[in-house]
């Protein structure tokens, strides 16, 4: 297996707050890590330092086999058109269209005319479901259709990656389980490397193809669902149990 | 234990800050393309739509010079002479300072809220994570749009500042239009106007800057933005009135 980012020694603090204290991951090209941990352990950093938008501390990080540890903003912009970015929230610009939105990337970096755009946008619209959403605004779209624009968004520049931050919170079951499904999709339909964090078991059983456990500021776990499902970390048992491991049944 | 660095090492910090975001900003100016449709679409909004304040502002300043200013010249019986006095200090000062103090409040604390939303819900990031620079998407147009802006309401208040003095001195004080035209021609010089206008845009720049440091560090939710809309108002409006004065030396050293 080839890999496609690999962690080595990644540390990261704000302020007296040791986030991450050597964090060692490789993902291979093509597959999906789904990174578990509780709330605040550090899951959203690790993706933000992967494409720049947090410094770190201690550590080298490679993405496509090249040392991006200490790149600068213009090597970063060169990184985030093969890796981008699905935000926890969508993070879509209120004053722009759907259209707009997912257009952005693509009109930002000039890559192609106007007509080109319009073809790939619709296209990626119509593969998350949403392509009669054009003209509506943020505001006026629901928690799901949201994050479904922010996946047509992160996916119109056809990248070798995406990094999904908590793809599926604050969803119903089932919008949950369509954004799984597309998560599936994009890594059969566009042969992704995907990294998706979260802390949602359902989500983790459907997509990863390996789970890595955040706890502590390093990886406690790194192993498939299966392994994952057997182990005997207390920590990573109660959270796919979904029992506090400190508690005693009683 | 927390610490924080003490409130003077912290007033260094924030001066680096808007210190920086200006390089940025000017490296951005003359390195990269410029967004007209984003900068004219600032100018609708911090400049067009700032009309009524101005209005407002302006008609009722230079009704009240007038008052003032013939009750305070009538003890040396010189009160006919009000119109000169009353369109040089709106030139010179009055103008200038009064205007950017109340639309540097309107747009100063509407560019915080706006980016500082933005901030709170990643957006910024989002832009960064997109391929574009937020300095030049955010800060750019806005510098640009209010660095026109603010000049050309701050001589539409002059104006206005006399015409509400000429309808005071004409209806209250019995000064004919003629004269009060005459005494306004004669005293106030081109380059009063000039040196006036010449402050506004670096309180356009001071506004501007702090208005978009504060919403691009904004954190937490709604709580955030509005501590730091607050204090955009509070920073933008001392920083006005602090550099006046040494703008003001400058301008009159020249």
């Amino acid at each position: 297996m080839e890999p496609y980012l690999e962690y080595r020694d990644i540390r990261k603090s704000f302020g007296d707050n040791a986030v991450l204290s050597g964090v060692d991951l490789t993902v291979n090209r093509g597959e999906t890590m789904v990174i578990l941990g509780g709330s605040g352990t550090g899951k959203s950093v690790l993706l933000k330092i992967t494409i720049g938008l947090l410094d770190i501390d201690a550590g080298t990080i490679c993405v496509d086999g090249e040392e991006v540890t200490d790149a600068t903003e213009s090597s970063w912009m060169e990184i985030r058109k093969k890796v981008s970015y699905m935000f926890q929230w969508g993070a879509l610009f209120d004053s722009m269209s759907v259209y707009d939105n997912v257009a952005f990337p693509l009109r930002e970096r000039r890559l192609c005319d106007e007509d080109e755009a319009e073809h790939r946008v619709m296209e990626k619209l119509g593969l998350v479901g949403l392509a009669s959403a054009k003209n509506l605004f943020p505001s006026d779209l629901s928690g799901g259709m949201r994050k479904r624009v922010a996946l047509a968004r992160s996916i119109v520049m056809e990248p070798h990656c995406i990094l999904y931050d908590e793809p599926t919170s604050g969803l119903d079951p089932i919008t949950s389980d369509s954004i799984n499904r597309l998560i599936r999709r994009m890594q059969s339909v566009l042969g992704v490397t995907s990294v998706v964090v979260t802390h949602d078991i359902q989500s983790m059983f459907r997509v990863a193809d390996r789970v890595a456990f955040l706890y502590q500021g390093k990886m406690a776990f790194v192993g498939t669902p299966a392994e994952a499902r057997e182990t005997t970390h207390p920590v990573l048992r109660g959270f796919i149990e979904g029992r506090d491991p400190d508690e005693s049944e009683p | 234990m927390n610490w924080r660095p003490p409130k003077l090492l912290r007033g260094f910090e924030y001066l680096g800050g808007i210190t920086l975001l200006a390089r940025d900003t000017a490296r951005v100016a003359f390195v990269t393309r410029w967004e007209w449709p984003d900068v004219l679409y600032q100018m609708d909004l911090l400049g067009v739509q700032s009309f009524t304040i101005v209005l407002i502002t302006a008609v009722f300043i230079g009704m009240v010079l007038v008052l003032q200013t013939a009750y305070a010249l009538e003890a040396f019986g010189a009160k006919l002479y009000v119109g000169g006095v009353v369109a040089l200090s709106m030139a010179r000062e009055l103008g200038p300072v009064l205007i950017s103090l109340m639309v540097g409040g309107r747009v100063g604390a509407g560019i915080t809220a706006e980016i500082g939303s933005m901030q709170v819900t990643e957006q910024i990031d989002a832009l960064r994570a997109l391929g574009a620079n937020p300095v030049r998407k955010l800060v750019l147009p806005r510098l640009v749009a209010f660095m026109f802006a603010l000049p050309a309401l701050v001589l539409l208040a002059d104006l206005l500042g006399m015409f509400g003095g000429f309808i005071i001195s004409a209806f209250s004080l019995q000064i004919s239009g003629r004269f009060y035209l005459t005494q306004v021609f004669k005293l106030l010089q081109f380059s009063d106007i000039l040196s006036g206008l010449g402050k506004t845009v670096f309180f356009a720049i001071f506004i501007t800057l702090i208005g978009c440091y504060n919403g691009m560090h904004a954190k937490g939710g709604a709580d955030g933005v509005g501590r730091a809309t607050t204090d955009t108002v509070v920073i933008s409006s001392i920083v006005i009135l602090i550099s006046d004065f040494f703008l003001t030396k400058l301008f009159l050293a020249l």
